[in-house]
């Protein structure tokens, strides 16, 4: 089974700061990591191959430094990695990021299922899974929690909603966005450390998959950011001082207050 | 005059999904400014029995489409319709709740459209000059609000979470034509075969987090099996539930249900209440609409002490045992109750 796993290296969460003054990102201090819902769509992945044999072909889009990501992955069980990486591909929304996507996979060729995580940290918006799986004219399904190939050849997955779970069967190909928690995700394993620091990573810019201009980057985005500003949390900001059972005193008063 | 405001209807249980009566409520604004025509649309398989209450909440129209093909529900093919749909009529906006499915849906539409699409959106309003949706959401996780524009290209689409918006029944109302929409064959075709279905089981059943009137929140802080039971007997106590932020319930120690923020439970209620929560931002995007936060977090320096009304800088743990005692003293029914 030929399998591909997009992911992303996004910053992590916990150490992204703002400043509230100038109204941008504190960049120093950033550490990137692979958008954690990632992490279950590789586990499947992995899962998928070692269950129906194949392979697991991570593919990224991002700067130069997002190799690391696909190395990583690498060394949570993918057995290759391609990197999608051009200048001309910065400042490109979710439209223009499935665009893009869709045409390095066209390039890899032949595959039977795309997992993606179900949505990244940074972004938030789920949107590039299913809008992939309509820019390759495929079926989509996400919120799933586990897939299965059927001898028939067609795929079985549980999909979990807002109601309950469904056991749906589809036909390849399919592009599959997995639910976080779905599975638990391997660490590196020693040998996969090795296997990834020896991979080559190639890199794939916008000739070598035949981007049009007006699909990619900014050209590409019909959206764009009109204006920003901090959220602001506005009333009373009393810090309660004294030993912590006045302080509990304090608080039993506050609920009263407030009628709770 | 342009085609329309659309907002996607959904259905739960047996009526109207709340997010759909809190967009339509909501869009009953933004059509006075752009003096468009608001329209429901209705997708389903067993959907025409609803479709008088989207004009409950101001629609001018539903638009409606039932057919035996669209279950299960099927994103691909529910993609498809909706462009179809929009390629026909021109909407000038097209907006859904950000539910499970319409978070698969409108990509799909929005990718076949070639046009922009704004996901979780936490305010609406149509700029006076140029008409345009702004469409404002959590950026950087929730660090900034950044306000979102699709100039050129339409319909303009948006998500946004439920309980953003209120929901308001016209207090007089009158039901709107009902335009029936056949399918065409290639739209028919679904592509997902259903096999099994398993409701979701009363011991998973959710809490209320959006409804609740106080919510406790365990943050990284309290992290251990044994403080989050105590805090379970205060939401109690207090008529509340009890929530966590993302660390917490990664951990496997509260549900991921639980998971109060951006990416999870947005919440309202009266009374906030974190123990150990930094205030990240992606939990406190999650809990702007809270009336009075209250905090304890060992960490004088935690971003959760801005917003906070009332912080206590100190020991979660001898908080949480406190206040343990002091509840059960204040309902005076010892352990029995709690």
């Amino acid at each position: 089974m030929e399998i591909i796993c997009c992911i992303k290296q996004v910053p992590a969460t916990d150490t992204v700061r703002f400043d509230p003054e100038k109204g941008t990102l504190i960049r120093e201090g950033i550490v990137a990591e692979i958008n954690p819902y990632d992490l279950f769509a590789l586990e499947a992945a992995v899962q998928l191959r070692e269950s129906y044999g194949g392979r697991v072909t991570v593919l990224s889009m991002g700067p130069p430094q997002a190799e690391e990501a696909i190395r990583e992955a690498i060394s949570r069980g993918a057995d290759g990695g391609i990197l999608l990486s051009d200048r001309a591909f910065a400042g490109s929304d979710t439209l223009a990021t499935s665009y893009i996507l869709k045409k390095a996979i066209e390039k890899i060729g032949s595959w039977d299922v795309v997992l993606c995580g179900k949505q990244t940290t940074d972004g938030d918006t789920a949107q590039v899974g299913p809008g992939l799986a309509a820019r390759l004219g495929c079926t989509c399904i996400t919120c799933v929690e586990a897939i299965e190939r059927m001898e028939d050849g067609r795929f079985r997955v549980r999909r979990r909603l807002e109601e309950g779970t469904y056991t749906l069967e589809a036909d390849s190909p399919l592009v599959i966005t997995i639910e976080m928690g779905a599975n638990s995700p391997r660490v590196p394993s020693l040998k996969g450390k090795m296997r990834a620091k020896k991979a080559e990573i190639p890199i794939f810019t916008k000739e070598d998959i035949g981007a049009e201009d007006e699909m990619i980057g900014l050209a590409g985005s019909p959206t764009s950011v009109d204006s920003t500003y901090v959220p602001e949390f506005k009333g009373t900001h009393e810090m309660i001082q004294g030993t912590p059972a006045e302080q509990v005193d304090a608080l039993l008063k506050i609920f009263r207050e407030a009628g709770v | 005059m342009g085609s329309g405001i659309w907002v996607i209807g959904e259905i739960e249980g047996y009526g109207l999904h709340p997010v759909t009566q809190e967009l339509l409520s909501k869009s009953r604004s933004l059509r006075e400014e752009l003096g468009e025509e608001l329209s429901c649309l209705l997708v389903g398989h067993d959907v025409a029995r609803f479709k008088e209450e989207p004009f409950r909440y101001g629609a001018d129209r539903v638009i409606l489409v039932e057919d035996s093909s669209l279950e299960p529900f099927s994103e691909t093919q529910f993609g498809k319709i909706i462009a179809e749909l929009a390629r026909e009529k021109g909407p000038t906006i097209i907006l859904s709740g950000a539910t499970e499915r319409a978070k698969a849906f409108m990509p799909i539409a929005q990718t076949i459209l070639e046009t922009g699409l704004t996901a979780n959106c936490m305010d609406l309003a149509i700029d006076p000059q140029t008409k345009v949706l702004l469409q404002t959401r959590p950026a950087y996780g929730g660090n900034l609000m950044a306000t979102i524009v699709c100039r050129e290209r339409r319909p303009q689409m948006a998500t946004v979470r439920a309980g953003v918006f209120k929901a308001e029944q016209l207090s007089e109302w009158k039901v709107g034509p009902v335009e029936e929409v056949e399918l065409k064959d290639e739209l028919r075709q679904n592509p997902l075969t259903q096999v099994a279905f398993e409701p979701k089981s009363d011991d998973e059943a959710i809490p209320d987090y959006k409804g609740a009137d106080v919510v406790v929140v365990a943050g990284r802080g309290v992290a251990e099996k044994g403080l989050i039971e105590k805090l379970k007997v205060i939401a109690q106590a207090l008529g509340g539930v009890l929530g966590a932020t993302r660390p917490v319930t990664d951990m496997g120690l509260l549900p991921r249900h639980a998971q109060i923020g951006q990416t999870g439970q947005v919440v309202s209620p009266t009374l906030y209440l974190g123990f150990g929560v930094s205030g990240a931002a992606p939990h406190t995007i999650g809990i702007q609409g809270s009336k009075v936060i209250v905090a304890v977090n060992k960490d004088p320096e935690a971003p959760i002490f801005k917003l906070a009304n009332y912080g206590i800088v100190g020991d979660a743990k001898e908080i949480i045992d406190l206040l343990v005692d002091r509840l059960r003293d204040r309902t005076g029914r010892g352990e029995q109750n709690v």
